[in-house]
């Protein structure tokens, strides 16, 4: 009896073990895999505000490196135009997360560059207007677009002061797994939030700009090059009397 | 004044069936647009990512706005207890009731994503004003199934002054929600202004009552009832005041605009260079939906005729989708303000380089969408008055006005 019993115990550990061995591998695998990512374990907070400063007379005439970066690094280069299309409207279907756009100053004649994009708002009439909550910012100071409760109605649209914001008019046949994109919905750019999830610190066209045109960081470290630079010289925000709070600046403009 | 009694619509079957086909002909055609647009994507259209909204919404507000005015008639027997409207009112709730079900299936069938009006109706954002208009919409559906069940059943009668007083408070609320759908853009030139909430109830005032008594004398006339020339009277005179108030709040707009210098671009837009905006401005906004109806109706031969009662009704309505049409897409062809002081020399996403305004021609897709609005709109309320006793068997004067037995 007791020979049995002792066998049985035996059984019993060796069953345990592999047990909890096939329950913990997994776990300790996919930490060890995912240990590089762990910021995406916990909620983003408020003690980071991405931002970025744009020093327009570095920005160059004809430039539009930072554009293809984003269209790069977002996927927008995938969105193809639909068989059959006219050619120029279709460009105004597209979509577009930056732009480069030139300015010439009334009185002075004189021509400034810049790029414009999402300009991260502190308080986005975006947010404000979006039936759904599908419009959001994030506790760091990212807007985006939830694009699982976006029902396409184009309000944030009407309401961007910046006309940042793009509808997808078309299927969409190839996207990138961090950024998909569906037809029908709206979108904008949102500071490569994949990249700073993921730990990184740069955007793509802060780093494909070789005029180092654009400081990216964070707004709420004093330390950061971003806040030195803003602290060092002046800068503006765009339509500033809707005193939005914008999270892009602009100096030089 | 006599009991009023009321009765199905009438007329032969063979027409009513015949009408109701090519509604549902029209409605069919609109529903192959949607198809197509929603299949392929919002590329088919002429909207972009500058003019998003397009000739579905001029339609879609046009309708919306529409029903809460064609409320009104109802409201002035209730609320304001004129006693010769009172026979009027079950129509009028029906057509409120249709009216807005006609705007809101033409806007949620051009929504990206139509599929989703479930997540519209169980994720709210509060701080939207759309959020709360799906409240006011819904709310309105309810509100006035009520009043018109109330108005029907003489065992509610008692709760009909009441909920008649709601249902006036309710369409008040859900008209300055649909203007301030635009009066709460902080973004856009033309847009941003508070006159927009009550220059949209003005504008319903007027379409709603347009839509009605057309609705009203084509009804009556296709099955033999009369109307008598007192009540018609006075309807006509009541859409010559709505006429002239939007009038009114049309010419304080554009003189508050004119005054700030902020303002004075978007005003040459609108009011010089603007092209087809121009045009559908004073063409179609200030002659054809306010001046031409007010000479016709306070035009002491034409204004007593049933031809010209007629004629400025449905000059009202045309003038209406004009306005609608500067309102909605006049006001985002016009570029933003990004930069003051500054012109805009060069840009990669169409922001209105040299202060051009955004192209946009609508597509056929579009226009049959609103169309099929159109027709669903009276498609469901020619089923009502066939169905249930809407209409009254005679608004002829010894029946309906009240003063006919002294005069």
């Amino acid at each position: 009896m007791s020979k049995v019993e002792q066998q049985g115990r035996r059984e019993f550990l060796k069953g345990t073990a592999a047990t909890a061995a096939i329950s913990i591998a997994p776990g300790v695998m996919l930490h060890s895999l995912t240990a590089d990512a762990a910021p995406r374990t916990e909620a983003v907070t408020d003690k980071v505000r991405w931002g970025m400063l744009i020093d327009a007379n570095k920005c160059a005439d004809g430039c539009t490196d930072c554009v293809s970066a984003c269209d790069k690094e977002n996927g927008l280069d995938l969105v193809n135009m639909p068989e059959g299309a006219d050619e120029s409207l279709w460009e105004r279907q597209r979509p577009r997360w930056i732009r480069q756009v030139s300015l010439k100053d009334n009185l002075s004649g004189k021509i400034t560059h810049l790029p414009m994009m999402c300009q991260h708002c502190e308080k986005p009439p975006c947010v404000d207007v979006c039936p759904t909550g599908a419009s959001f910012r994030r506790a760091d100071g990212i807007v985006m677009v939830d694009r699982h409760i976006c029902i396409g109605c184009r309000y944030c649209m009407m309401a961007c002061p910046y006309k940042a914001r793009s509808f997808i008019h078309a299927e969409v046949a190839e996207k990138l797994t961090h950024t998909p994109r569906g037809k029908g919905c709206v979108e904008s750019c949102n500071l490569c939030v994949h990249r700073l999830d993921n730990g990184q610190t740069t955007t793509a066209c802060q780093d494909a700009c070789q005029h180092q045109a654009i400081v990216f960081g964070d707004l709420n470290d004093p330390e950061s090059a971003v806040s030195q630079a803003l602290k060092k010289y002046p800068s503006v925000q765009i339509r500033a009397d809707l005193k939005l709070n914008t999270g892009v600046r602009y100096s030089n403009i | 004044m006599k009991k009023i009694h009321f009765s199905e619509w009438g007329i032969d079957s063979p027409r009513y069936w015949g009408m109701l086909a090519v509604l549902g002909a029209i409605i069919a055609v609109a529903g192959l647009a949607v198809f197509y647009m929603e299949h392929n994507g919002h590329w088919v259209t002429g909207m972009t990512n500058q003019v998003v909204w397009g000739m579905p919404h001029v339609f879609a507000i046009f309708l919306i706005v529409a029903a809460s005015g064609a409320l009104n008639v109802a409201s002035i027997g209730t609320a304001f207890g004129k006693k010769v409207y009172k026979p009027l009112g079950r129509l009028s709730g029906l057509l409120a009731i249709t009216l807005l079900a006609g705007g809101l299936a033409v806007l949620v069938l051009d929504l990206g994503q139509p599929g989703r009006l479930l997540i519209a109706m169980t994720h709210y954002n509060f701080k939207s004003i759309f959020a709360w208009n799906i409240y006011l919409y819904t709310g309105f559906f309810a509100i006035v199934a009520l009043y018109i069940w109330f108005m029907m059943d003489w065992r509610m009668n008692k709760y009909y002054k009441p909920v008649g007083v709601f249902a006036f408070v309710w369409r008040l609320m859900l008209t300055t929600g649909t203007g301030s759908i635009f009066g709460f853009i902080v973004a856009r030139q033309g847009y941003d202004a508070a006159i927009m909430a009550p220059m949209f109830v003005i504008m319903s005032f007027a379409y709603g009552l347009a839509v009605y008594l057309l609705v009203l004398m084509f009804a009556f006339k296709a099955d033999g009832r009369e109307i008598g020339d007192v009540l018609l009277k006075r309807l006509k005179n009541l859409l010559g005041i709505f006429v002239a108030a939007v009038f009114y709040f049309t010419v304080v707009y554009h003189l508050t605009n004119l005054y700030g210098t902020e303002n004075h671009e978007y005003e040459a837009f609108i009011l010089r260079d603007g092209g087809i905006y121009t045009l559908l401005f004073w063409g179609g906004w200030v002659l054809i939906g306010c001046l031409i109806p007010m000479g016709i109706i306070y035009h002491p031969a034409l204004g007593a005729t049933r031809g010209g009662i007629i004629a400025a009704s449905t000059l009202v309505v045309l003038g209406g989708f004009a306005t609608i049409y500067v309102i909605v897409i006049g006001g985002q062809a016009f570029p933003m303000a990004m930069f003051p002081g500054k012109t805009i020399v060069a840009s990669g996403f169409f922001d209105g380089v040299n202060g051009q305004p955004m192209l946009y021609s609508p597509s056929l897709p579009e226009i049959l969408l609103g169309l099929g609005g159109v027709a669903l709109v009276l498609m469901l309320t020619f089923i009502g008055i066939r169905v249930l006793r809407f209409l009254p068997t005679s608004l002829a004067d010894e029946v309906a006005d009240p003063h006919h037995a002294k005069s």
